[in-house]
């Protein structure tokens, strides 16, 4: 019945983009005074003197603060964004170091100069005296605790958290067969091509402090940057220009320089501007992944698991300003499609003097896959058995849907799946990468001397947290429809998506729809993008929003041609009588007829002249539960999250020699429920996998004992090019529609990088033979391996 | 000609250069990077920069035609040069050229910070290779980076761009 919910139509955005014509933070604001920050070369250290005798000669400087010149709330803390029973240890930054610095990159000055070549001389010539402190480096040295990051925080601990359901240990115990498995992964980030950036505009006549931030929540920027200011919400506008990809760093807020350039804005007069460089992102924004797993795992002849217990510790870096999302994210996604009937989870997060670590595309569920696949593996192997049959046993059975997993989720909520067909997902993935005649190929391989091996992973995954989002649609006299929504853009097609929804429920083009995200002035309540949250939530609240903009249009329709509103349609933008093109009146023409001020100015309000009525004189213009005008406005909160789901599968060939992995099919069946388009579904996905593939087998954030980032640039962290993803990834899906929304829609934005690790790993283990344990895993870690297994290295 | 009036009181030089198609005229320190200069002098924001250090290739421009890493080289450098961004890649009318339109095919783009890099690099690459078979549209972006789209419908852009250029060439009645 509808007809653009599920097309492939093109982006709406993209012709402004491929002219060149976009607009990025770093293209906004010429003439603004450029802003540079002295960062921390140590790890850790207690500053002893800020010299900036030198550095105020420069010309073309204009400031040079520190902590010491910080006001207001600036001298606090940054917020803890999360808070939560566990993290009793919760420690955030100073906007400027006060005292202490805590990883390499922490800010400790801000220069502001005529452009950012000033900014830089000057901030070299910031002279800072540090007292290097042991530096507290890896999971191990963390948990060992003898230095601490934090004087006030025994053990490096941050949190510690449980969660049970049924009696592991018992379960365990009597359980015929027992595993235990040590499992790692390692640090990653999100690095979008676009850094972060702020700009900044304070307007004394108005007292209004106007920002553009590269920002993945600007009402959050809004409201931290109007409490750190002491502004009323409504003194500051917070607009997300074009964003350069965000994938999860991004939502971190307030960054340092978020709550910096507005206070040094309004403190100057001027406009001011930051645009980080990318050595400064891998220093001083976010990353992600670092973990160790232990798992003890209790099963029954048939690889029935009775019981998991899971023990790990999370690298939260120096500080957590995000909370514990990513490990609570872990240890209950962990489970996946499955059912163990007994589990406990416990956690560690600890500090080290390593930059923080937020969520990346994935948070905590990419190393839950690894651990989760990497069990169910390891007891197919012990019990000689088909792989995919053992994970089939462990499914929790559509008929079995919602299912209760007995945990407490991220969104504080019960962990509660809501739909999902996990067995159609392996037959699917089975039958696409031809899972059972695989043995035949791999001896064919065999006997020419080559090492092919295949390996799947399951994942599920919780998408569109609450608490809401809201949409206002609003249909102007020219019958174009403009939509806003308050959670921001990074790439994701939401201007496309949400027009096809707004254009489907209203019955217009979709090229007279146009939808603005992220922008404070259009829309003020939101949450922002994350966890795979926009489809789902902003696409209801649109939906929404737009079927009250629909009725209003249908009932101001209905008194002019004096029919019910029940018998008219909309189509193409036209409302007429079900059935008659001839009875129509132009939407444009309907949203004339709503205002009861009616300048003639454009055609639409001279059309609808031949429409006004007889006016009843005894009643106000407007009605008392009126407006004028055709417009809508929704909320969309739902009970809790809704569950995507998937299967990867992959072919690899690992090289005898040089041990290279190739990957040689690269398999994905996907659920996410209804598709709103497909083709910016598959290219979630695209870029999901690429970041799955790097992740696996190439990304690492290389320390030394020191805390020194030794691979803080694109030369030395190897995020893959085109000659490193899939040579081709073949993708089918499956639709489960979610029943918690009105489109059934669940999200898809991280689906693609989940089992990228777990995938992978369980592929070169079948090549190679060895057991793989840790990831990511290059050529001379997988080298090393078959020297230390006595696999055989060369031919 | 140089002057004395640059933001830390540096000596200034012209730069002349042609910028898609016209005469422009820059004054920066001998330290601007071209890149810097285009973006922030000329006012060409279209040409982004996403690492500074020529691993990106997100502010790739042609420069008297081939395509080169603005972000290495020093506006000075590059007087009496002739300089096209992605905003000179359209037609003369306006239209998409077929690398852009092919991107809007193909959905070769997501965040599109990458993107103008993609797209020049891309225009001279076919200028080379009109016919690139799979592994040659592979080695001609190679040596750019994109975070968001797994680089498969940028593959596929690259040999629509191709197909395209052979309709528009073939005429009106050659197109599909």
């Amino acid at each position: 019945m509808s007809s653009l919910l599920g097309a492939r139509v093109q982006r709406v955005e993209d012709d402004r983009l491929i002219r060149g014509h976009g607009a990025y933070l770093d293209d906004l604001g010429a003439g603004a005074l450029a802003a540079a920050f002295v960062r921390s070369p140590h790890a850790h250290a207690r500053i002893t003197d800020i010299d900036v005798s030198a550095a105020v000669d420069v010309p073309g400087l204009v400031a040079i603060y520190t902590y010491a010149d910080l006001t207001g709330r600036l001298t606090e803390p940054l917020p803890l964004l999360i808070p939560h029973p566990s993290l009793t240890h919760g420690r955030t930054p100073y906007p400027l170091a006060n005292g202490e610095v805590n990883h390499v990159g922490e800010a400790v000055a801000m220069v502001i100069a005529a452009d950012r070549y000033v900014a830089e001389d000057a901030a070299d010539l910031v002279d800072v005296s540090y007292e290097p402190l042991p530096a507290v480096v890896g999971i191990e040295a963390a948990r060992a605790a003898t230095q601490l990051v934090h004087e006030d925080v025994p053990g490096n601990l941050a949190a510690n958290e449980t969660q049970e359901h049924g009696d592991a240990a018992a379960a365990i115990a009597a359980a015929p067969h027992v595993l235990e498995l040590d499992l790692e992964i390692e640090r990653s980030a999100s690095t979008p091509l676009e850094g972060r950036g702020v700009l900044a505009d304070w307007d004394d006549q108005a007292a209004r402090l106007r920002m553009w931030t590269s920002t993945q929540t600007s009402t959050g920027v809004r409201a931290a940057v109007a409490a750190k200011l002491r502004l009323d919400l409504s003194q500051v506008d917070v607009i997300t220009p074009d964003v350069g990809g965000g994938f999860g760093v991004k939502i971190v807020h307030p960054w340092p320089e978020e709550v910096l350039i507005p206070w040094a804005a309004r403190l100057l007069g001027r406009p001011v501007k930051f645009t980080e460089d990318r050595r400064e992102h891998f220093i001083s924004s976010a990353h992600e992944r670092g973990q160790l797993h232990h798992v003890t795992v209790g099963y029954d002849d048939d690889g029935r698991i009775l019981g998991l217990n899971v023990r790990f510790w999370h690298d939260n870096g120096a500080y957590v300003p995000y909370g514990i999302i990513v490990p609570i994210v872990t240890s209950t996604q962990l489970l996946g499609p499955y059912k163990p009937p007994a589990y406990r989870v416990e956690f560690d997060s600890l500090y080290t003097n390593t930059v923080l670590v937020t969520p990346y595309r994935g948070a905590g569920r990419p190393h839950a896959c690894f651990v989760m696949e990497r069990t169910m593996d390891a007891i197919a192997a012990e019990r000689g058995l088909d792989r995919a049959l053992v994970r089939e046993r462990n499914f929790i059975q559509p008929d079995e849907m919602p299912y209760d997993q007995g945990l407490i989720f991220q969104d504080g909520r019960p962990l509660i799946y809501d739909s999902g067909d996990y067995p159609g997902l392996l037959r699917k993935v089975k039958d696409l990468i031809g899972w059972d005649a695989f043995p035949a190929a791999q001896a064919a391989a065999a006997a020419e001397g080559r090492r092919i091996g295949i390996g799947l992973a399951c994942y599920v995954e919780g998408t569109g947290v609450g608490p809401y989002e809201g949409a206002h649609v609003v249909v102007e006299t020219s019958g174009k429809v403009k939509v806003a929504t308050g959670l921001t853009t990074q790439g994701q097609g939401h201007q496309t998506v949400l027009a096809q929804i707004t254009a489907d429920e209203l019955g217009v083009p979709l090229h007279d729809v146009e939808v603005v995200t992220g922008d404070t002035r259009r829309f003020g309540y939101a949450v922002g993008t994350f966890a795979s949250r926009t489809a789902v939530m902003s696409g209801s609240a649109v939906a929404l929003a737009a079927r009250k903009a629909k009725d209003k249009a249908l009932r101001v329709a209905a008194d002019a041609l004096e029919v019910a509103a029940a018998d008219l349609e909309i189509t193409d933008g036209v409302v007429q009588v079900k059935g008659d093109p001839d009875s129509g009146i132009g939407l444009g023409t309907v949203a004339v007829l709503s205002n009861p001020l009616r300048y003639a100015f454009d055609a639409a309000a001279a059309a609808a002249t031949q429409f006004a009525g007889g006016t009843d004189m005894d009643k106000p213009p407007v009605a008392p539960d009126d407006e004028p005008g055709i417009e809508g406005r929704a909320y969309f909160s739902p009970v809790r999250s809704t569950f995507a789901s998937g299967v990867h599968a992959a072919i690899v060939e690992t090289d005898r020699q040089t041990a290279e992995v190739t990957i040689l099919r690269y398999c994905v069946v996907h659920d996410c429920g209804t598709l709103i388009n497909p083709r910016i579904v598959e290219g979630q996905i695209h870029g999901g996998v690429a970041q799955g593939v790097g992740g696996a087998l190439y990304e690492r954030m290389a320390y030394d004992e020191t805390g020194q980032l030794l691979n803080a640039s694109f030369m030395d962290f190897l995020m893959p090019y085109a000659s490193e993803v899939p040579r081709r990834l073949e993708i089918d899906h499956l639709e489960t529609p979610s029943p918690l929304n009105p489109l059934g829609i669940k999200g898809a934005g991280e689906a693609g990088v989940i089992p990228g690790a777990a995938v992978l790993a369980a592929a070169i283990e079948d090549a190679e033979g060895i057991q793989i344990r840790s990831m990511p895993i290059s050529p001379s870690d997988l080298f090393e391996l078959r020297g230390a297994s006595g696999a055989s290295g060369g031919p | 000609m140089s002057a004395h009036d640059g933001a830390n009181g540096a000596e200034l030089h012209e730069v002349r250069l042609t910028v898609n198609g016209a005469a422009r005229t820059a004054l920066v320190p001998a330290r601007r990077l071209l890149s810097d200069c285009i973006r922030h002098d000329l006012r060409l924001t279209g040409t982004h920069v996403g690492c500074e250090h020529g691993v990106c290739g997100a502010c790739t421009i042609l420069l008297d035609g081939a395509p080169v890493r603005s972000c290495l080289l020093l506006a000075v450098s590059a007087d009496g040069a002739d300089i096209t961004t992605v905003e000179g890649l359209a037609e003369p009318d306006g239209s998409l050229s077929p690398v852009q339109q092919a991107f809007a095919e193909c959905h070769g783009l997501q965040c599109g910070y990458c993107t103008p890099g993609f797209l020049t690099t891309i225009t001279a690459g076919l200028r080379e290779t009109p016919d690139p078979d799979e592994e040659q549209a592979r080695d001609m972006i190679g040596g750019n980076l994109c975070r968001c789209t797994g680089y498969q419908n940028i593959l596929a852009a690259v040999r629509r761009a191709a197909e395209i250029t052979r309709e528009r060439a073939a005429g009106p009645e050659g197109r599909s």
